[in-house]
């Protein structure tokens, strides 16, 4: 169980809303699109901060403007996943950006383990810091 | 008609030219009206404020000769040298809208002054400023004198490494997209020990800040010495990110009295894994330029708080204009710096500060006159700044903030976070509640300006900190007009 406010991992744009509905996530899927964004849908069971890549849904579904058709590959993954950390992403190509614009959470596991911080005292006052992914204890497939 | 006044008026040449003696300016070759404006020339714009009855040509060339070859009289020297080439040439003076005659503020005039690129040493910001600000200034010829803006041409800009992280890498490091980053300055400024600071730090980014941050003047006093102050910060900036699993920062002011205490401080921060550390401007601007090589030699972000702008910026008619800041800025290779709020309580004109953040983040910016942009400038790639609006701002102006400032920013809530009635965890998660909230509304195409409010209001009805945070500052604003105006507004219709 996590202490934040929420209780819950809060990375992404929208994890300090309710968790959004179908029709929110299409909305934001619109919003990509209108933008010229190309989505992809990404899944993990290891949400550490620092976990740059989360398994990929397939690839990013550049020639996919159907925001009906995107929302069903996150219903896929989903199914797929149930209990898995699942992210919608954008990408952008224009000169300048070439990165990620859009990331969301729209899947996590009933249980959020949450993560602990081990101090390794060192010289002096000096301490290094590592953060610990409860769910990593178990191997991958166990998790959640 | 340009010919004749170039013939008769503004050059001599050969022996009269170098006679021993007083020359205006003008004569001297500072002045050519039919100039033809090269690529690879920097160009700087100057509002001039002559004194009565002079003429504002002859300060033109006057600043123009001043901040390049000139002195006071005549030097036969020059005549060793490709002198032409290195004057610069005043080409173009305009009267200010809405100044002189029939009305109430006196005569002003926009100078354009053309540089040729190879006055000045690559890579320096100091060397360019040198020339540009270092001796103009105080002529007791001008009354008053404003830099209000720079053409910087593409060849100089390459010779700068510009910021050291940049918005797109910042926020891959981050692993934050698609919205405003959120921040906070750690308040009291002065007397926290570095037990009590790192709890402040602690609860505002469990709560659900991306950032907290050392104010301009926390450097390493007798209530709280350095080594402490960066402990203390970032067990609660460990500690805050396994708690959300979020990446988190804090701002690790780094400002000292010498470039090698700075090293220091700079090199323990980094042993203690923080992704940012912080100066001020009025370290100079190589000590800057020195901090930014580190900060990309070392995987750090780089923040700059502008301490001390506001003495050469704020006023219109002397100091420089703070886009040229910004610029020099970016050169310079800071990630971040403070550039306005628009809502909040420091100086800010929506339309001057729309053209301080495209100068931050754009790759190209056009000519705005509106935005008081005077020059289209290239950025040759050259990473982008991330602005950050700081000062006197709330949950409950969200949709302005959003509506004004865009997804690149950092909004720093620091009493808007810290002054929360129910602590400050709870006017973090106020912060972020309120931040997404606008996203999402806005990403489903909601017109967030007119229903900014009510979205809020919508979120406050789950969100009991919100809810505390809106009904604390409802009526708090800060109409104040603003002493940095556009001169042109959308309506005007003018000779450029």
């Amino acid at each position: 169980m996590m202490t934040n406010p929420n209780g819950i991992v809060t990375q992404g744009q929208f994890s300090f809303l309710p968790p959004l509905t179908d029709t929110q996530i299409t909305a934001q899927i619109k919003y990509a699109l209108s933008r010229g964004w190309a989505l992809s849908v990404e899944y993990t069971d290891d949400p550490h901060p620092r976990n740059t890549y989360w398994e990929m849904f397939g690839a990013p579904m550049f020639d996919l403007k159907d925001p009906a058709g995107i929302l069903m590959e996150v219903n896929n993954c989903r199914k797929t996943f149930p209990n898995h950390y699942i992210r919608v992403m954008a990408f952008s190509s224009v000169r300048g950006v070439e990165s990620p614009t859009m990331s969301y959470i729209v899947n996590r596991p009933k249980n959020e383990p949450g993560f602990g911080l081990v101090r390794q005292e060192t010289e002096g006052r000096n301490i290094r810091y590592t953060i610990h992914s409860y769910a990593t204890d178990k191997p991958e497939g166990e998790r959640h | 008609m340009a010919n004749q006044l170039s013939n008769n008026e503004t050059m001599k040449e050969g022996a009269d030219r170098y006679k021993a003696g007083v020359l205006p300016y003008k004569k001297m070759g500072y002045w050519q009206p039919d100039y033809q404006v090269k690529d690879t020339d920097l160009l700087a714009m100057f509002r001039i404020t002559p004194h009565a009855g002079s003429d504002p040509e002859e300060i033109a060339a006057a600043v123009a000769g001043e901040s390049s070859t000139a002195t006071w009289t005549v030097v036969w020297t020059d005549r060793l040298t490709a002198c032409e080439m290195y004057r610069a040439k005043a080409y173009r003076v305009e009267q200010v809208p809405n100044t002189g005659e029939g009305t109430k503020i006196e005569a002003q005039y926009f100078a354009y002054i053309a540089y040729e690129l190879d006055l000045f040493e690559g890579g320096s910001i100091a060397n360019l400023t040198a020339s540009i600000i270092g001796n103009v200034f105080g002529m007791k010829a001008v009354k008053a004198l404003r830099l209000e803006d720079m053409r910087i041409p593409v060849a100089y800009l390459k010779t700068f490494q510009g910021p050291a992280t940049g918005v797109i890498v910042e926020r891959e490091r981050l692993d934050k997209f698609g919205r405003p980053l959120l921040g906070a300055t750690t308040k009291p400024k002065l007397g926290l020990s570095g037990r009590n600071y790192g709890r402040v730090v602690y609860e505002g980014l469990k709560g659900g800040l991306d950032f907290m941050k050392d104010d301009e003047n926390i450097n390493s006093q007798a209530f709280m010495h350095w080594r402490d102050r960066f402990l203390y910060c970032m067990d609660a900036v460990n500690k805050a990110s396994a708690a959300t699993g979020e990446v988190k920062g804090h701002y690790l002011n780094v400002t000292a009295g010498t470039m090698e205490e700075m090293y220091k401080r700079a090199e323990f921060a980094k042993q203690l894994g923080s992704v940012i550390i912080m100066i001020d401007l009025v370290i100079g601007y190589t000590a800057i330029q020195s901090m930014a090589l580190w900060a990309r030699q070392n995987d750090m972000i780089l923040h700059l708080h502008r301490a001390g702008n506001s003495t050469y910026s704020r006023q219109k008619n002397h100091g420089m204009n703070f886009r040229v800041i910004c610029k020099w800025m970016r050169m310079a290779g800071v990630d971040h710096i403070h550039a306005g709020t628009v809502v909040g309580k420091l100086e800010g004109d929506p339309a001057m500060i729309r053209g301080f953040y495209d100068t931050l983040l754009d790759d190209h910016t056009p000519q705005n006159l509106e935005h008081g942009l005077f020059f289209e400038q290239d950025w040759a790639s050259l990473n982008k700044c991330m602005p950050v609006a700081s000062g006197g701002i709330h949950a409950g102006q969200m949709h302005q903030l959003l509506t004004y400032l865009g997804d690149d920013v950092i909004l720093q809530f620091g009493g808007g976070t810290i002054g929360h009635p129910q602590g400050i965890q709870a006017g973090a998660q106020a912060n972020r509640v309120a931040l997404e909230a606008m996203v999402l509304a806005r990403n489903e195409g909601r017109d967030i300006w007119n229903e900014g409010p009510q979205i809020l209001q919508d979120a406050a009805k789950w969100c009991g900190p919100l809810r505390a945070a809106i009904d604390t500052w409802k009526d708090i604003t800060f109409n104040y007009e603003s002493t940095d105006t556009a001169d042109f507004v959308p309506t005007a219709t003018t000779s450029f």
